[in-house]
């Protein structure tokens, strides 16, 4: 019971972190049908942005504590992946709207691999360790360990979403989103200015991404390719829990993580992770291509 | 450029001129000329390991880059999982010519036998295409995508997972098979089956579900078997370049077969130009010997590529060839109306270009 019960919080753990990668694929779905197949590199991005920053900030010995630390790094972190996603909307996503949906897919592939291919050139393909913000304190109760490292993730999570929910159905830039991705012809009608809500979507979902990437980070080893791992198991929480619904994707991520945590305990390897989640995400592709949550879009002849 | 394009005129006028036989029997000339070729330059010490290796893999890209082509250029789909038919089709022929071969006695006839074990690695891949085929009943365009990504990731797990055969550790023990004249041969073979198949009339099925699906099953195509077809027929090429790499290569993992892999044959594909085996042709030589020629750069070669891609997509998104094709890949029937439907396109084009008279007609 104890066991099921650890499995459990670490599935909650990773799944958070899938989930908030994966509102970033969803909410640029939702808002202009392109699978944005370079945010899990962004996310990758973001965890070297955090790796640099946070060292930086603490090199300096300023002796500040480390929750300022860690929301100035975090802070930081969030501006600098933000203004890269929409640098790379303005100047490789932008040109292609009119184009046919291809062509922006194939676009948003090769992103990817440059963010990947640029990294490894620059910085090298050694992982490396975010910095410690702070001592790891190790609790436990009734036989379950848990640390404060993992409440953070989970608690930062979880807060994240229920942000992002508010942002999107109670403000006036959450009203324009989905505007937008209602019916992007007769928003720009309605005085939504299309253009500035599709950065502000693609900057929220990097910055989002940027959360969960120094939370990742505090767990876990970085290397220039863990976004295609990481990347890849987003978008298929976003997928299973239907492309474009917000909702849905925090759905999947969790569903997800408890995929991959429960992988080797029912399976006899951890190698069959990959395996089981894309056979999931095949066989649910065949029967509800929408997913979960998402609602069928019938098609206009 | 125009001096060339007045050289090519007059290259073109004087081919022309030559008698009919003559002219039908140019092309399966220089198809035999250049199989002596293959065949005698390694062998006289002409080229180098090194040049023949480049040539092999620009080889086995175009038969990749070919029949990817097949499904996203001719058919319209979007698939992203190429090299997961590769792979199927490299184990599966390394497997018959490393262990069953010689099991069942023919270890001396191997070479002979390794059209056979392509084959046989062709097919294997190609049944596996049919994983692809069915969800591609009810689902298109970004979805289909997916699916076919999924399917990629899925073979490279599965591959991982199965310790016989080497798991993520590989599989090696190929004899070095593969050479020149053999790709060669593999290339004419595909060129020519690709190029057959889309001027057939089941090849109008295939073009007619990229132009619209509802309407082509409206005037009784069958969408689902055409469907079913292209993929087939597609992984099964794949496959057959798999088995090609596998023998020159002499070791294959898991890995190598990733989506990376996938995303080189999208860039030959879309580099040359969607709807084109001219354009394949085209696309995987540039690409592979670009990236040969960038070796010197190292690990920055790689960032080429996608940048490449992204580049290609944002200001030339229709490729090198874009929806033309070479001559001599057009059937001699076809060649008079497609030429005519390309000069009534350029003429409607430069009609609609033109500044309207203003106050009417002058004439």
């Amino acid at each position: 019971m104890q066991g099921l019960i650890q499995q459990v919080l670490n599935a909650l753990q990773l799944g958070s972190v899938y989930a908030l990668i994966a509102l970033g694929y969803t909410m640029v779905y939702g808002i202009i049908t392109l699978i944005n197949f370079a945010h899990g590199d962004i996310f990758m991005v973001s965890t070297y942005v955090a790796f640099f920053v946070g060292t930086a900030v603490i090199s300096r010995a300023l002796h500040l504590p480390g929750i300022v630390v860690f929301i100035l790094t975090m802070l930081a972190t969030m501006f600098a992946t933000a203004l890269l996603a929409v640098l790379i909307e303005r100047f490789a996503y932008k040109p292609l709207r009119q184009a046919p949906r291809v062509s922006a897919v194939i676009t948003a592939l090769g992103v990817g691999l440059f963010l990947e291919n640029f990294t490894l050139a620059t910085i090298g393909p050694d992982p490396r360790f975010l910095p410690k913000f702070f001592p790891v304190v190790t609790f436990t109760w009734s036989g379950v360990a848990f640390s404060n490292i993992q409440i953070i993730i989970i608690a930062v999570s979880a807060v994240v979403m229920l942000l992002l929910d508010t942002i999107v159905r109670r403000t006036m830039v959450g009203m324009a989103m989905r505007a937008v991705s209602w019916d992007k012809f007769t928003a720009p009608l309605m005085g939504v200015p299309v253009d500035r809500i599709i950065s502000i979507t693609f900057a929220l979902g990097a910055s989002i991404a940027a959360i969960g990437g120094m939370l990742f980070g505090m767990v876990y080893t970085i290397d220039p390719y863990m976004g295609i791992r990481i990347g890849w198991w987003a978008f298929i929480s976003a997928v299973v829990g239907g492309i474009g619904n917000i909702r849905g994707a925090m759905l999947g991520g969790f569903i997800l993580g408890f995929v991959e945590i429960f992988t080797p305990v029912i399976l006899p390897a951890s190698t069959y992770r990959d395996f089981v989640a894309f056979s999931l995400l095949l066989v649910l592709l065949v029967f509800r291509p929408y997913g979960i949550l998402g609602r069928p879009v019938a098609q206009k002849v | 450029m125009n001096a060339l394009r007045a050289f090519w005129n007059r290259v073109r006028l004087f081919y022309e001129s030559w008698p009919p036989l003559l002219r039908r029997l140019f092309v399966p000339a220089l198809l035999v000329l250049f199989f002596i070729l293959a065949l005698v330059l390694p062998q006289a010490g002409v080229l180098n390991l090194y040049q023949q290796q480049v040539l092999i893999y620009v080889g086995i890209n175009i038969i990749l880059a070919a029949s990817l082509n097949l499904v996203n250029g001719y058919m319209g789909e979007f698939s992203v999982g190429h090299a997961g038919f590769m792979a199927v089709g490299a184990y599966v022929a390394s497997i018959l010519t490393v262990w069953a071969f010689p099991r069942w006695g023919l270890g001396e006839y191997i070479p002979y036998l390794f059209p056979v074990a392509l084959l046989l690695g062709g097919a294997a891949a190609g049944l596996t295409g049919l994983v692809v085929a069915f969800p591609s009943f009810r689902t298109r365009g970004d979805y289909l995508a997916i699916v076919t990504l999924a399917w990629n990731m899925i073979v490279k797990s599965v591959l991982e997972n199965i310790d016989a055969i080497g798991g993520p550790r590989g599989f090696m023990g190929m004899q070095k098979l593969t050479t020149v004249a053999w790709v060669y041969v593999w290339v004419v073979v595909t060129i020519y089956l690709l190029r057959n198949l889309v001027y057939s009339n089941y090849g109008r099925g295939i073009l007619s579900i990229r132009e619209d699906e509802i309407a082509s099953s409206l005037v009784s195509v069958d969408t689902r078997k055409v469907k079913i077809t292209t993929f087939v027929v597609a992984s099964f090429f794949a496959g057959i370049a798999g088995g090609l790499f596998a023998h020159i290569i002499q070791f294959i993992n898991p890995r190598s077969f990733s989506i990376l892999k996938s995303t080189d044959v999208l860039v030959m594909v879309y580099l040359g130009g969607i709807g084109s085996l001219g354009g394949s042709i085209l696309g995987a030589t540039v690409y592979t010997v670009l990236l040969e020629l960038l070796r010197p750069l190292q690990v920055w070669r790689w960032v080429v590529g996608p940048l490449l891609l992204v580049l290609l997509m944002i200001f030339r998104p229709r490729g090198i060839m874009g929806m033309r094709e070479w001559r001599f890949l057009v059937p001699r029937e076809e060649r008079s109306q497609a030429i005519a439907s390309i000069k009534e396109h350029i003429r409607r084009k430069r009609e609609a270009a033109a500044p309207v008279p203003v106050g009417g007609s002058s004439d």
